[in-house]
């Protein structure tokens, strides 16, 4: 018999289950295969009724977010190679409650994004007759790495503080917050500032970095929320040593 | 039934929906919106969408040399007064986009920069490294986070539009979190799906990728127009099929066959200069470039990979710095998926089905011949791709064509009532009892199986060169699918996130897209930009300068016809690329 592999998968259909159990599927082991795939030939030739998430398989969509092994990863971007000869668990994302099986509810996260005005913020509008803004590489490097979240959520899964605080903004959505701060267009700092300076904004966060190693793409959240910290340190500062001086 | 009000209902938020549910609620913010979508905005395939957005911004170029190159390199099949409209409103999108904070990339002295692009005469390709309509789509969606006025129905899947009075007045869609059944009543509805490249089983495209507003459109009697046209991407990961973009080659990328020859100067491509001639070699078109690869094959100089033949394409000369900046994705997905890093290294590719250019049939006004309807998109067919879209007009077509499609639905919710209550509530019942049909009846095909039959047919009938007996052979397969299908057995009963219920009827939209691509193909007795018919290699203007219309019918295949092509000030001439074109 050629070469399997055991995906171990939690189970969850609350029409049927009083609460979430596993079950182990028996797949063949392929070298090139994701775990994605390892899911797709499940529900294919398995068991139809196995409920994920997916769509582009090139780790851009960030919709496949799940625990593999105990680990925040995209299961499109999880070779089943580096766990030859492992059971392979698969588990729907930490610190989200679950839909079904691998299905987990993100409204909050939208919420929350929502919250933070997260698009560019201008004083006036520019007419499309005066054209594109001027932005020097420079300028678009100061914001870019923060401008690669997909939203897939594998942040809030590694984070502590999410964990047990739901309150919390959290990693990606202050990420894209800061990343409108920085953008040379924007204007809207001071109008995030009354979420990313609120309790549940940045100072939540105890600087463990999870949200960073866990990134598919580099974004590093942690970054973006401690130079926030520094912001609205100044901003605090401001507002008490200067009063009625700031706008 | 849940049934919920509003004005204007838009299917599907990618790029052209968010763009149409903006442009609605900049014109009229006390005008309901509810932006429907089988997924969340941000997971639609738009994100996919790597090398750029074609307009036209530098001195040297002109609205002329963008239409001329678009006409040319869609063989004609373009409707010249959609493809003018086009160019004229393209940089303006895109320079909204700029407004909206999509991160373009710069050149040193802050203005927008413009790459190269397949059979474009001139750098007009604006791009944000190599994802650009990842960038594009995140924009959209944050910017429409904006607008009370939109409400979004993230994860309904649609499955049909009321139609009362010969007019679109709203549609049915199932909720998945709950697995009711919802009708939407509005003044308007806008379809947005994107394409169906997963009716093929090597595609660019992602999972969701299915077709259903096509699909949904079509059953209403909107035809779909030049649905044989299908694009193959010349530039896929082999295996996977994912995306290598165009922007490789724009950036100076080269392809070489199994002797390390640039085999595309034997096609009519050459001559074969050291240095990037836009229009020429790896510039040239999508089509000639899949088609050449297809020659290379027959004569056995591509080269074997474990998932089949290849050719080689060859970054390493653009350096390490180049590439992370310009082209930081590609390095990303070869390394990972092939385990290739393409500084040291060529990546290998291959045809790739990637984009329909055919879709339903719409004037230049995003309208369907059904009042109330409109499309936008990929799904949508105006048309200015004509027989072959060129890389980067796409991601400026959802944004033209979303806007347009956002003032249609305005103005024809302005100017006309609700349908009635009750006949939507009737309409929704006999949607609901067909589903629920599925739910009762022990059907005896398996909805995988029917998926895989019509994937092989339409690859080996349907594919990059088709015959009469290629074509026959796959119209056959799929209608015995078509009838097959009224017995496919639902597996899973239950309510919640029921994605067994979602596939079988994305397989059911996915069936009747094929059979009109199969059909139309066969219709189509000439060779003309993607559609290649080895029995038929010429281009035959007499006969086939015309839109094929699939219409659908009660019989087990769609009826084809046809419509002139719109020409004002092109005159069908020979596509001339390499050293002739310049």
């Amino acid at each position: 018999m050629s070469e399997t592999i055991t995906i171990r998968v939690l189970r969850y259909d609350p029409d049927k289950d009083a609460e979430p159990r596993f079950e182990d599927f028996i797949v063949p082991y392929r070298d090139e295969w994701v775990v994605l795939d390892a899911l797709a030939y499940i529900k294919e030739a398995l068991d139809p009724s196995l409920a994920y998430r997916g769509s582009c398989h090139m780790a851009v969509c960030g919709s496949c977010g799940m625990m593999i092994n105990r680990q925040p990863k995209l299961a499109c971007h999880s070779f089943i190679r580096d766990y030859r000869g492992q059971l392979v668990t698969v588990e729907p994302l930490d610190h989200f409650p679950i839909e079904r099986d691998l299905i987990v509810d993100q409204d909050d996260f939208i919420e929350k994004l929502t919250s933070l005005y997260p698009y560019l913020v201008t004083e006036h509008d520019k007419p499309l007759s005066e054209g594109p803004n001027l932005q020097s590489p420079a300028e678009l490097a100061a914001f870019r790495p923060f401008t690669q979240c997909i939203n897939c959520l594998l942040c809030y899964a590694a984070c502590p503080q999410v964990a047990i605080n739901e309150a919390f903004v959290g990693p990606a959505a202050l990420a894209i917050a800061h990343r409108y701060n920085k953008d040379s267009r924007d204007s809207g700092e001071e109008l995030r500032s009354e979420v990313t300076d609120s309790h549940h904004g940045v100072w939540d966060c105890t600087f463990v970095g999870a949200c960073s190693e866990v990134c598919p793409k580099n974004v590093d959240p942690a970054a973006a929320i401690q130079r926030t910290k520094i912001s609205a340190s100044f901003r605090w500062l401001k507002e008490r040593l200067l009063p009625g001086g700031t706008s | 039934m849940d049934v919920i009000v509003t004005d204007i209902a838009i299917v599907g938020a990618g790029g052209a929906g968010l763009r149409a549910a903006i442009e609605v609620a900049e014109q009229d913010p006390s005008l309901k919106i509810a932006l429907i979508s089988k997924v969340f905005p941000m997971r639609s395939h738009t994100v996919a969408a790597e090398g750029g957005a074609a307009g036209v911004v530098k001195p040297n170029d002109s609205f002329d040399l963008h239409f001329d190159d678009t006409v040319s390199g869609g063989d004609w099949l373009c409707d010249q007064d959609a493809v003018d409209l086009f160019v004229r409103a393209a940089p303006e999108e895109l320079t909204r986009m700029e407004h909206w904070g999509c991160p373009w990339s710069r050149d040193a002295d802050g203005r927008v920069a413009v790459r190269a692009f397949g059979g474009m005469k001139t750098e007009r390709t604006w791009y944000a490294a190599d994802k650009s309509g990842f960038h594009m789509l995140h924009t959209l969606f944050q910017t429409s986070l904006k607008y009370p006025s939109i409400t979004r129905y993230d994860e309904f899947y649609s499955t049909e539009l009321l139609v009362e009075e010969k007019r679109c007045t709203g549609l049915v869609a199932i909720e998945l979190r709950s697995g009711k059944l919802v009708a939407f009543r509005a003044k308007a509805v806008i379809l947005a799906t994107g394409g169906a490249g997963r009716v093929f089983p090597f595609t660019t495209n992602g999972a969701i990728k299915t077709g259903d507003g096509m699909a949904m459109a079509y059953r209403a009697g909107v035809p779909l127009k030049d649905m044989e046209f299908v694009q193959y991407h010349p530039t896929g990961l082999p295996g996977t099929g994912i995306l290598i973009t165009e922007g490789a080659r724009g950036e100076g990328g080269l392809l070489t066959n199994r002797d390390g020859y640039r085999y595309l100067q034997d096609y009519g491509l050459g001559p074969p200069d050291p240095w990037p001639r836009n229009k020429a070699m790896e510039l040239g078109p999508r089509d000639r470039l899949s088609q050449a690869f297809w020659h290379e094959q027959q004569k056995g100089r591509t080269v074997e990979t474990p998932f089949g033949d290849a050719v080689n394409l060859d970054i390493r000369h653009l350096g390490e710095k180049k590439i992370d900046e310009r082209l930081p994705m590609v390095r990303e997905l070869a390394i990972s998926y092939v385990g290739i890093d393409p500084v040291h290294a060529p990546i290998p590719v291959r045809p790739v089905v990637h984009y329909t250019m055919g879709g339903i049939d719409t004037d230049i006004n995003a309208a369907t011949p059904l009042p109330g309807l409109f499309a936008a998109g990929e799904c949508a067919c105006v048309s200015i791709n004509g027989a072959n879209r060129l890389g980067s007009n796409s991601l400026a077509e959802i944004l033209v064509f979303g806007a347009r499609a956002g003032r249609g639905a305005v103005a024809f919710a302005k100017a006309n009532p609700h349908g009635s209550e009750r006949g939507a509530q009737a309409k929704a019942e006999a949607a609901q009892a067909k589903i629920r049909a599925l739910f009762l009846n022990d059907g005896s095909e398996s909805a995988p199986a029917l998926r895989r039959t019509m994937n092989e047919t339409m690859e080996s009938g349907v594919g990059i060169f088709r015959t009469e007996e290629s074509l026959k052979q796959s119209c056959a397969v799929l209608a015995d699918l078509r009838n097959r299908f009224a017995q496919v057995r639902l597996e899973d009963r239950s309510n919640v996130f029921n994605t067994d219920l979602v596939q079988v009827l994305e397989l059911g939209a996915m069936l009747d897209v094929a059979q009109t691509m199969a059909e139309a193909a066969l219709t189509r007795t000439e060779s003309r930009g993607s559609h290649q018919r080895l029995d038929y290699p010429k281009r035959n203007d007499e006969a086939f300068l015309s839109h094929s219309i699939a219409s659908f019918s009660a019989a087990d295949r769609p009826a084809i016809g046809s419509r002139a092509v719109v020409i004002t000030r092109s005159r069908p001439g020979e596509r001339i690329y390499g050293g002739g074109g310049s």
